[in-house]
């Protein structure tokens, strides 16, 4: 595994820097959260960067994408995350896409995945219930066979970009309980299924995310993404994917907002002389830097090693999204500290900036989550 | 890639065919292995015929010209020499402050004359080389220095008082900075000087560390007579030496310190680490019992891959032509205060069975962990404090003002 970017992965990153310097500054997101917008991102903006291209990179050819990997979506996404882009990368490309792409049968895939890479359409993945924490298979939503297909029952929280999704991937049980591995199956459900009701969850970062409530909703033998009853380990592979690109969002944020602090250690100026030449802030900037340092390296080669399908990548995704986690929250905290009374107010970007990185945080597990998951994967 | 493909055959067979079976499983860093010298000594005579045909071959200097006894190597096929001696599980041949210090100052910055003498007696470990830059007055502010050295023909004479200077009780040089010019701006005064130790006037004195070992000196210089043609670079101008040789330096403890730690790992199996903490708080279900414990060794292990997984990142990007920045410092710090959260963890796994210093009663790896624990705690500050480091980051790295 090379830890340095290609020639094209280069070019791939400075693009994608320079489209979202121009079309999607911080303001943007703002304007989208003061107004209220229920979808909180800008489909026209979606169809834009499918044109692009950039939702297709890490997909096959033959899905439509660009057949390259990871290692150049997070190129992309670390951009979109520099300035807060609240386009579905996450749960609809990365969850719905993944899973669409891994798990779905030739006729769902014809169905739906063009329209995702295109930016026409956004598949969602409920991987989250109320109570399920960090727990993927901890599922609670029942399917019940009825006729030749189920009927689905239960409730599914903060669905990420699920609110106006056209189709939801729903895990549910087909059989078992608890915790159990085994007996979980994937449906895709589309968003006009009689019994769906979907809410907006207006969360701390400002992101679409929906509740959704399925009573009795009809799915037929066909609407099912992967085998019937053994759908966690695809559930897992999905996940892995998908925090590999949160956690890719989270670098480009923490980059983002350490330059911002840096510059105002540079520019705002106390007992005469620029806050940034008083040595307790520069050794504190320091280790924050540090702390970006390391986790770029580890997204880097998380997502290298998930692309070469190498047999320690579900760790590497659990070392990107720990140290994602802990240097995010590290750099939005001391940026609101050296800001001073201004990185408390709602007007300076830097609030948004650790409200992402906790939301961020709590997403995919946090870095305790990961520790505990690096541990059992280390055989101890 | 076919040529590296190759290279890695070859070089396979070779090793495999050359390096003495009871080496194998040593373990080994800039730290720890062959130090070399003419005062060398060798408990295993094995390490000395790894260390001949290594040299022989150019292999302890694997990027260094072939002209001054190096191997000549690309950094990618020295990458998979490193590789293949880890794949290998086999000891580096020869470790120490020529290679990883003096060597590449000397290739940067030396005379024809002092690269032909010097680097080919590095390369085969022959000299064995010590630091002199700390003296009592001058540490952080190591620009202060007073060491004196006045010119008298075609010699210095030097007088004054060097100190932890690491091994200068087995060296049989050492570069210093001396001060060659008293009234100019504190950096512009200092020389870079190569001093043969069996000069006349030069003695040391070892300096007992709270580790129980003594690995550094008080060094002494009175009216020792230094032939001007061992100024590396020019006179006055040493301050540009020295500072490219402590980011060697930095990169070497950084590489040392990052690395695997006190075992190596077992390939695929539990870590050196998981694998000690079961065995001292015992197993329920496969899992370290303690959970807390389980928790702090995943954490450091993770923080651990995160930090290889950097110096790894800024390798593959010098190799790939970037220019490199001030990184070492960032190694420096991260890696010491990794081993000394390596030992912290490693001493509380061990619980009372860490508070051993010697004698019968206590296990001999475990004495060794409570000793390296000690010694650890002075890698923040060797090679230029975890402050100073943090300063240099946050004016060159991060543009901070003063
Ligand atoms: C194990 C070991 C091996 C060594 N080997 C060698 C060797 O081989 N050769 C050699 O020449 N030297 C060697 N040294 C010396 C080492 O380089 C010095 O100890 C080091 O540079 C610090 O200098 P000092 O001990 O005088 O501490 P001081 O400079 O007096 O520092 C004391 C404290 O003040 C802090 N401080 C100082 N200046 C600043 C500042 N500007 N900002 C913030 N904090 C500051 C320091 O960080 C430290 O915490 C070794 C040291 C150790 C511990």
């Amino acid at each position: 595994m090379q830890l340095v970017l290609t020639e094209e992965q280069e070019l791939i990153a400075a693009t994608a820097r320079d489209f979202v310097a121009a079309s999607s500054p911080v303001s943007r997101f703002r304007a989208l959260r003061d107004a209220g917008d229920p979808l909180g991102y800008s489909p026209a903006l979606l169809r834009e960067m499918g044109e692009l291209g950039w939702l297709g990179i890490a997909f096959d050819e033959k899905q439509g994408g660009a057949g390259l990997g990871l290692a150049e979506l997070v190129l992309v996404v670390e951009a979109l995350g520099r300035s807060l882009a609240p386009e579905p990368f996450v749960g609809g490309l990365a969850l719905g896409g993944f899973a669409l792409a891994l798990g779905a049968s030739p006729a769902l895939q014809s169905a739906w995945l063009p329209g995702v890479l295109e930016g026409r359409k956004v598949v969602a993945l409920a991987h989250q219930e109320p109570g399920s924490r960090h727990a993927l298979t901890r599922i609670g939503t029942r399917a019940v066979a009825s006729g030749s297909g189920f009927r689905l029952t239960g409730a599914k929280s903060q669905v990420l970009d699920g609110f106006g999704a056209e189709a939801v991937i729903v895990p549910a049980r087909t059989a078992g309980g608890g915790d159990d591995r085994s007996g979980i199956t994937l449906f895709l459900v589309g968003k006009d299924a009689p019994g769906l009701a979907s809410e907006r969850a207006i969360r701390v970062d400002s992101r679409n995310a929906a509740q959704l409530h399925l009573d009795g909703v009809v799915c037929g033998p066909e609407s099912i993404v992967g085998k019937l009853g053994e759908g966690a380990s695809l559930l897992e592979a999905v996940v892995d994917r998908a925090t590999v690109v949160l956690s890719a969002e989270m670098l480009g944020g923490m980059a983002a907002v350490f330059e911002q602090t840096l510059s105002y250690l540079k520019t705002r100026e106390q007992f005469g002389v620029p806050i940034g030449s008083f040595q307790a802030l520069q050794h504190r900037a320091a280790q924050v830097y540090m702390e970006i340092e390391l986790a770029r390296s580890s997204v880097m080669a998380a997502a290298r090693s998930v692309d070469a399908g190498e047999t320690d990548a579900a760790k590497l995704v659990s070392l990107a999204k720990a140290r994602c986690s802990g240097a995010y929250l590290l750099a939005a905290n001391e940026a609101v500290q050296m800001f001073g009374g201004v990185g408390m107010t709602d007007e300076y970007d830097v609030g948004f900036y650790l409200k992402r990185a906790r939301a961020a945080e709590l997403t995919f597990g946090d870095a305790a989550y990961h520790r505990q998951r690096w541990a059992r994967l280390g055989g101890y | 890639m076919a040529d590296l493909e190759t290279f890695r055959r070859e070089t396979k067979s070779w090793l495999e065919a050359n390096a003495p079976a009871s080496l194998v499983g040593q373990i080994g860093n800039e730290l720890e292995g062959t130090w070399g010298g003419r005062k060398a000594t060798w408990p295993n005579p094995d390490a000395k015929r790894w260390l001949d045909v290594m040299a022989a071959r150019g292999f302890t200097a694997p990027t260094w010209p072939k002209a001054y006894g190096g191997g000549g190597l690309e950094p990618a096929e020295a990458k998979v020499l490193a590789q293949l001696l880890r794949e290998l599980r086999l000891p580096p041949p020869l470790i120490g402050f020529g290679l990883t210090m003096i060597g590449p100052t000397l290739l940067r910055f030396g005379s024809e004359e002092q690269k032909t003498l010097h680097l080919p007696r590095i390369c085969r470990g022959e000299i064995r080389w010590c630091q002199g830059y700390s003296e009592p007055g001058a540490g952080s502010d190591l620009a202060s220095l007073q060491t004196k050295a006045l010119r008298d023909g075609d010699h210095f004479v030097l007088n004054g008082t060097k100190v932890w200077t690491s091994y200068a009780d087995q060296a049989d040089w050492i570069f210093a900075l001396v001060r060659t010019n008293p009234t100019a701006k504190k950096q512009e005064g200092i020389t870079f000087l190569l001093v043969d130790m069996d000069t006349p006037g030069v003695s040391v004195s070892p300096i007992l560390l709270i580790s129980g070992k003594s690995p550094f000196c008080e060094t002494h210089f009175q009216d020792v007579r230094v032939p001007v043609a061992n100024v590396v670079h020019q006179i006055d101008a040493g301050w540009t030496v020295a500072k490219a040789l402590l980011g060697h330096e930095r990169t070497m403890i950084a590489d040392a310190f990052g690395g695997a730690g006190p075992r190596p790992d077992k390939k695929g199996g539990r870590s050196y680490l998981a694998e000690l903490a079961a065995s001292k708080l015992g197993e329920e279900q496969g899992r370290i019992a303690d959970p807390i414990f389980r928790d702090e060794v995943a954490a450091f292990e993770m923080e651990s891959r995160a930090f290889a997984l950097t110096v790894q990142r800024t390798k593959d990007a010098a190799r790939a032509g970037h220019q490199p920045g001030s990184e070492s410092s960032m190694f420096k710090i991260y890696g010491t205060e990794l081993n000394q959260r390596r030992y912290e963890l490693l001493v509380r796994l061990l619980g009372p069975d860490a508070l051993g210093w010697e004698g019968p009663g206590f296990d001999e790896a475990d004495l060794e962990i409570t000793r390296e624990w000690l010694r650890s705690r002075g890698n923040t500050i060797e090679g230029g404090t975890s402050e100073v480091q943090l300063n240099i980051l946050a004016k060159h790295v991060l543009g901070l003002p003063s």
